[in-house]
């Protein structure tokens, strides 16, 4: 297998606020290899959005990048290594911010943000907007730049695209304008795109024609997406591979099929009971118990032990490794969960959570934990 | 209820129709067209800029041509359009009709004698005609608002846009220093400045702008703090677009609105604030024309000609209305929740 494009390891993003240190990714890594359509799912909060951001070193103050390595092409996007003293620090190897804006950004890594209706600036026409991108990350005039522009538009399905050059971003619907944001990432020529829940503010109908046209134009240009949602139905219809992310942490990655049928840890698991699912019918739907815990604060162990319905003390006690539980042969299936540990998972003693207790019996626990 | 269900059904099929643009020039001056108010103000401004080019061409530029021997051999020079097409020349030393009263009225030094048709608004301290005078000084008070406005304009929405835009200690340091200038009083400044510089009309006009740069960098700096959260900023972060190209191309157009408003405000404000510069002193030198310097040399002769200041007065006051309606007609123009 060939080198993948996009290597992530151990990526950490932390933001200093005055109430703590906010681990809103702490050490994720996957790959994204080529042509290859990976998702990153999980609930809001989940930081899917900042490991996104991270990723093209976007994240602002307070946020910062504390550690890993993101390699693109053999390039590394971020590296660290340890100084003299101990301390982590940026890598020669690092590109520069220079380097990150004038080779990385747009050209070869662009990004799909999630509400159409904010992407676009408002005092600006589409097309000059589509033009200003494309002269900046292709080396090409500005009338062969609007040729490409007036292209683009009509490939993503854009009706009359040479009158729609000249129109304002309001004068366009939430789906058209997706479609615009599509043909600008496209239009630099990029070997990868990261979506960050491109159709969540879109209505079913529309969705699925963006989902469509996605498709289409990954086949055509042979671009790799890192597809960011919270919709593991759009996760099914699009992917190849899945990251499901939870508190800062990929806990599961699978194949598509396998993370729907093979599925091994126990969030995803009742993520997918928590969505209605066409081969099962059930009369009333499960949703996960509780909410997310705070970043701030994570709880130990296991990060998704305060609401697991399978949750036992050691849970509770033993941080999960993140490793392969595939059957040999079969394609690699990555978990962190104690379940497939051997740390004592079989005889420790039940734990009550607020998916196994009653409501609010996370909060009775919690607050004899502080005693 | 039926016809807003269809509409937004088909929505986002938008066939050829399309809605109609709601930002740019054309847009704005089609809001203000139907704004009264603002139109009069837009009327005003309109003829005082014809009238301050007129002058400029009249007294500045023709000033100009006439050293050339080929345009002096046409008859070109210093006021010839005045002298051709009015009966009265600008500069007469000979007029021994000092203060006469403006048309059909009398004063104390003409108590048995109305003015005339020669002079309709009277004549000044040296027999001037006022009428003239008001005419010629127009060029120095639209200058002088646009110049001064413009100057705290651009410095004003650069020190703004990148403290705002940027943030930390380069805000810190800016906003600091802009309101360094707000607590010295603005007289005072000015004064200094132009006293360290030189009492000219050029750095009247500069010491204003500088002094006025708080006004603007604050405005634009509150808008920018909201604009740089916008996704396209980071949308066009995210596509290698250069800091310098966010902040003119896309920060600052999105946050220009208010500040196009308070320029238009702030015209009429620095017409005044150079008159009361004139009037003390600090503006235009005689004999070039000034509103202000007209005002101030009436103080003396306020009893046997009151029109002498009356008139200047009058022509300060519908310049700086006539921004304010215009700043006025923009600001609701430019105003989404107003235009619904």
């Amino acid at each position: 297998m060939s080198e993948p494009i996009l290597k992530v390891e151990n990526l950490k993003t932390q933001f200093f606020t005055e109430e703590g240190t906010v681990r809103a990714v702490d050490g994720i890594s996957f790959e994204v290899n080529e042509g290859e359509l990976v998702g990153l799912v999980g609930e809001s909060g989940a930081g899917k959005s900042v490991a996104t951001s991270s990723i093209m070193r976007l994240v602002e103050d307070p946020g910062e990048i504390v550690g890993g390595t993101v390699t693109y092409k053999g390039k590394k996007l971020i590296d660290f290594e340890e100084g003299p003293d101990g301390e982590l620090r940026r890598s020669s190897e690092m590109l520069s911010n220079e380097q990150m804006r004038k080779q990385i950004r747009g050209k070869e890594i662009a990004i799909i943000f999630q509400d159409p209706m904010e992407a676009l600036n408002p005092v600006f026409k589409v097309g000059a907007q589509l033009r200003e991108f494309i002269e900046i990350n292709r080396d090409v005039s500005g009338k062969e730049a609007k040729r490409i522009a007036v292209d683009m538009l009509r490939e993503v399905g854009i009706p009359e695209p040479e009158k729609r050059y000249d129109s304002y971003p309001h004068q366009f619907s939430g789906g058209m304008r997706q479609r615009v944001i599509i043909a600008m990432a496209l239009a630099c020529e990029p070997d990868l795109i990261i979506a960050d829940e491109p159709t969540t503010a879109l209505d079913v109908t529309v969705e699925g024609q963006i989902l469509d046209l996605v498709d289409e134009l990954q086949q055509k240009y042979d671009t790799s997406f890192v597809w960011v949602t919270h919709d593991l139905g759009v996760v099914a219809e699009i992917c190849d591979r899945v990251n499901v992310m939870y508190l800062g942490e990929i806990i599961e990655q699978a194949d598509v099929d396998d993370l729907f049928h093979k599925t091994r840890h126990p969030y995803t698991e009742a993520l997918l009971d928590s969505i209605p699912r066409p081969d099962q019918s059930v009369d009333e739907l499960n949703p996960i118990k509780g909410v997310m815990p705070e970043a701030i604060n994570p709880p130990s162990g296991c990060r998704f032990h305060t609401r697991c319905p399978d949750a036992r003390t050691v849970c509770r006690e033993v941080h999960p490794a993140y490793q392969d539980v595939s059957d040999p042969g079969e394609a690699r299936h990555m978990v962190s969960c104690v379940k497939y540990e051997n740390v004592g998972y079989d005889d420790a003693e039940p734990l009550e959570t607020e998916a196994t207790g009653a409501f609010g019996g996370g909060l009775v626990e919690a607050r004899g934990d502080g005693q | 209820m039926a016809t807003t269900t269809g509409s937004s059904l088909d929505a986002d099929e938008s066939g050829p129709e399309q809605p109609e643009a709601r930002v740019g020039l054309r847009y704005t001056l089609s809001q203000v067209k139907r704004d009264p108010t603002a139109l009069v103000g837009l009327g005003i401004i309109v003829f005082m800029t014809l009238v301050a080019l007129v002058g400029f061409v009249d007294g500045v530029l023709f000033d100009f041509l006439g050293d050339f021997d080929t345009f002096a051999n046409m008859g070109v020079h210093q006021y010839v359009l005045a002298e051709t097409f009015w009966v009265n020349p600008v500069n007469d030393p000979g007029n021994a009709q000092i203060l006469r009263p403006p048309v059909y009225l009398t004063n104390q030094l003409y108590p048995n004698e109305a003015g005339t048709w020669a002079h309709p608004l009277g004549t000044d301290h040296r027999g001037r005609d006022i009428l003239v005078r008001l005419f010629y000084g127009t060029r120095i008070a639209i200058t002088v608002g646009i110049v001064s406005t413009g100057i705290a304009l651009i410095l004003g929405t650069l020190v703004g846009a990148v403290a705002g835009y940027y943030g930390g200690w380069i805000d810190d340091a800016l906003m600091r220093g802009s309101e360094t200038l707000y607590a010295i009083p603005f007289l005072i400044l000015v004064i200094a400045f132009m006293t360290a510089f030189g009492q000219k009309l050029t750095y009247a006009m500069i010491g204003v702008g500088i002094a006025t740069i708080p006004t603007f960098a604050r405005l634009i700096r509150s808008r920018v703090l909201s604009v740089r959260e916008e996704d396209f900023i980071e949308a066009a972060r995210a596509a290698g677009v250069r800091d310098r190209d966010i902040i003119l191309r896309h920060v600052v157009p999105n946050s220009f609105a208010p500040v196009l408003v308070q320029a238009t405000l702030q015209i009429g404000v620095n017409i005044l604030i150079i008159a009361g510069l004139s009037f003390l002193g600090y503006g235009a030198q005689p004999p070039t024309p000034s509103w202000g310097q007209m005002l101030s040399n009436s103080r003396q002769y306020m009893l046997p000609n009151a029109w002498f200041s009356i008139w200047p007065g009058i022509a300060i006051l519908i310049t700086v209305v006539g921004f304010n309606l215009i700043g006025d007609g923009l600001r609701d123009a430019l105003d989404p929740r107003i235009n619904n």
